[in-house]
């Protein structure tokens, strides 16, 4: 560990309640030891970026929070009550979009509505909403295989919002879209925070990505993973994002994590 | 040695590239070849017309050398077809091949299909059943025909069993691969949504598995047609292996050889018109390029 590396929960907890509460989980696959002891908080209407060495169980920790991932140990609550499965309070958006290539974009929006027997109608008119706010209007009728990497994670993101749960799990959304998109959808992403005042959890493995949209970044150590380090970027997020990623501080945290993840990276 | 001169080669042809690359250019869009290909490409049944045109052009040619006195020229066939159609000959024998054909066919889809959704969502199933299937899948069908006509004789019954051995193990085997092969990332994007366990299986898994189903249910409906043309030649000739055994012995090849091409085209459009309910109801989006 390098000096600057700051003790668990340096950060004093001003920020008001917390969504999520994350309480000394442990995963083990088999043998191997993924995660151990991980104590988060994550504040309401936030958006609080995992980020940390590839396969260092960032990816894990979100599933465990949704509940799709079993923890070995530890427990997972979500406004105070403790997490069994996936529920309704909480909406997953995927690294690989995971968007029905025999639905319409449409349909894929509205998909966790219609699981939830929801009638057609309503849940059409609820996701033409939310692909109104993703940008993707007149898209409605279109098929993934039709869309571009950016615009079939926006349809993602559509349908994470449409069933309107308080916390957003976002697992590497950007990884699979081209550097070009991801800028923008970053942007837009900052405005649907803005706008939509949730709280979000989101995995990344760009630091600059991490700097640029989080309210606050959990660093996490190599396997086996604990919480390394916690850092809010003092960054002013009503300028435009150029000047944004010109601002000292940005340029400046960045630097920071990257001095702390550099003596994982081989 | 050899280093150096690769290394010259490779130094000459990045010297080259430059000068080639407007050269090459300058073909490519408005070359004649490729004027063609985009023809080909626009017009996808134009080029399936042609290919067929020529085989029957090659198959007229063979057939007036002749490669065989009982080859006959596809003309010569395709008189003997109007015929037969004519005399009603062919449209009876159907009758009587499409029975067992269509009950096999039918009981292969639907246990088959089952059969094969129930062993890729349960490993038990699959351990209680695949090996059968694979032992099956692998066997000479042919030499178990005789088998059959033992224990069901030479009825209705032995034939459409004939089609079951054939076409049912593709179908569950496929059937089971699909499935188990579904996405996990969809299951786990139902999951996250609270599916239930039966929306995973109706909303996400079988459609995404259908196309790997719909490919087993068009190999079973083939293997059913050679199974039901087995068991018309094996068993007892009736219908169109009836018709193929009668010509034959009295040397009627132009019509025996209609009755063969007629159960390749009753096979191709069966299996033409399966793939296209397939892409209308279940996978609209394979409609669009």
């Amino acid at each position: 560990m390098t000096e600057s590396t700051a003790p668990v929960h340096a950060v004093p907890r001003t920020e008001g309640d917390s969504a999520v509460e994350v309480r000394s989980i442990c995963k083990y696959y088999g043998d191997i030891e993924a995660l151990r002891l991980i104590d988060l908080d994550f504040p309401r209407g936030k958006l609080t970026t995992l980020l940390g060495p590839s396969g260092c169980g960032k990816t894990t920790l979100l599933k465990i929070i949704a509940g799709l991932v079993e923890p070995t140990s530890g427990d997972v609550r979500v406004n105070g009550k403790a997490v069994t499965g996936p529920g309704p309070e909480r909406a997953f958006v995927f690294q690989d979009f995971a968007l029905m290539p025999w639905a319409t974009v449409m349909r894929n929006v509205a998909f966790g509505l219609e699981l939830k027997g929801m009638g057609k109608a309503e849940r059409q008119s609820i996701a033409r909403h939310y692909i109104a706010e993703v940008g993707l209007t007149g898209f409605e009728d279109k098929y993934p295989h039709e869309l571009s990497g950016g615009m079939r994670q926006r349809v993602g993101l559509a349908r994470a919002f449409a069933v309107n749960a308080e916390v957003l799990l976002l697992d590497e959304p950007f990884s699979a879209v081209d550097e070009q998109n991801r800028r923008k959808f970053q942007e837009d992403l900052l405005q649907l925070v803005e706008k939509e005042r949730k709280t979000f959890i989101f995995v990344t493995h760009s630091i600059e990505e991490a700097v640029y949209v989080s309210d606050r970044i959990v660093l996490l150590s190599r396997r086996p993973s604990r919480v390394a380090q916690i850092i809010e970027p003092k960054i002013d997020r009503t300028a435009s994002p150029d000047a944004i990623r010109r601002d000292q501080g940005y340029l400046d945290t960045v630097e920071e994590i990257w001095q702390g993840l550099k003596h994982y990276v081989d | 040695m050899m280093a150096s001169s690769q290394a010259n080669s490779r130094v000459n042809s990045q010297l080259t590239s430059p000068v080639n690359g407007p050269v090459r250019a300058v073909h490519s869009p408005a070359g004649r070849g490729l004027g063609l290909g985009r023809l080909f490409t626009s017009h996808p049944i134009a080029v399936r017309v042609l290919s067929l045109g020529l085989f029957f052009l090659i198959w007229e040619i063979a057939g007036r050398i002749p490669i065989s006195y009982a080859f006959p020229t596809f003309l010569e066939t395709l008189y003997a077809f109007s015929s037969l159609l004519l005399d009603g000959s062919l449209i009876a024998a159907y009758g009587s091949t499409l029975q067992p054909l269509v009950i096999g066919v039918a009981i292969s889809g639907i246990v088959g299909v089952g059969l094969g959704i129930v062993m890729g969502l349960s490993r038990k199933a699959e351990w209680l059943v695949a090996p059968l299937f694979i032992v099956l899948q692998s066997a000479p069908m042919a030499a178990l025909i005789p088998l059959i006509t033992f224990v069901y004789g030479i009825g209705l019954m032995a034939k459409t069993l004939a089609v079951i051995m054939l076409a049912l193990p593709v179908i569950v085997l496929n059937g089971y691969k699909a499935i188990r092969n579904a996405n996990p990332s969809l299951v786990a994007m139902c999951r996250s949504f609270q599916g239930t366990r039966l929306q995973q299986i109706t909303k996400v898994i079988i459609p995404d598995a259908s196309p790997v189903i719909f490919a087993g249910l068009r190999l079973g409906l083939a293997a059913g047609f050679i199974g039901v043309i087995l068991a018309e030649l094996l068993i007892t000739p009736t219908g169109i292996g009836d018709l193929i055994t009668y010509h034959r012995s009295v040397a009627n090849y132009a019509e025996m050889y209609a009755a063969v091409v007629s159960i390749i085209l009753v096979s191709t459009l069966t299996l033409a018109a399966l793939e296209a309910f397939e892409v209308r109801v279940l996978r609209p989006e394979k409609k669009r390029g």
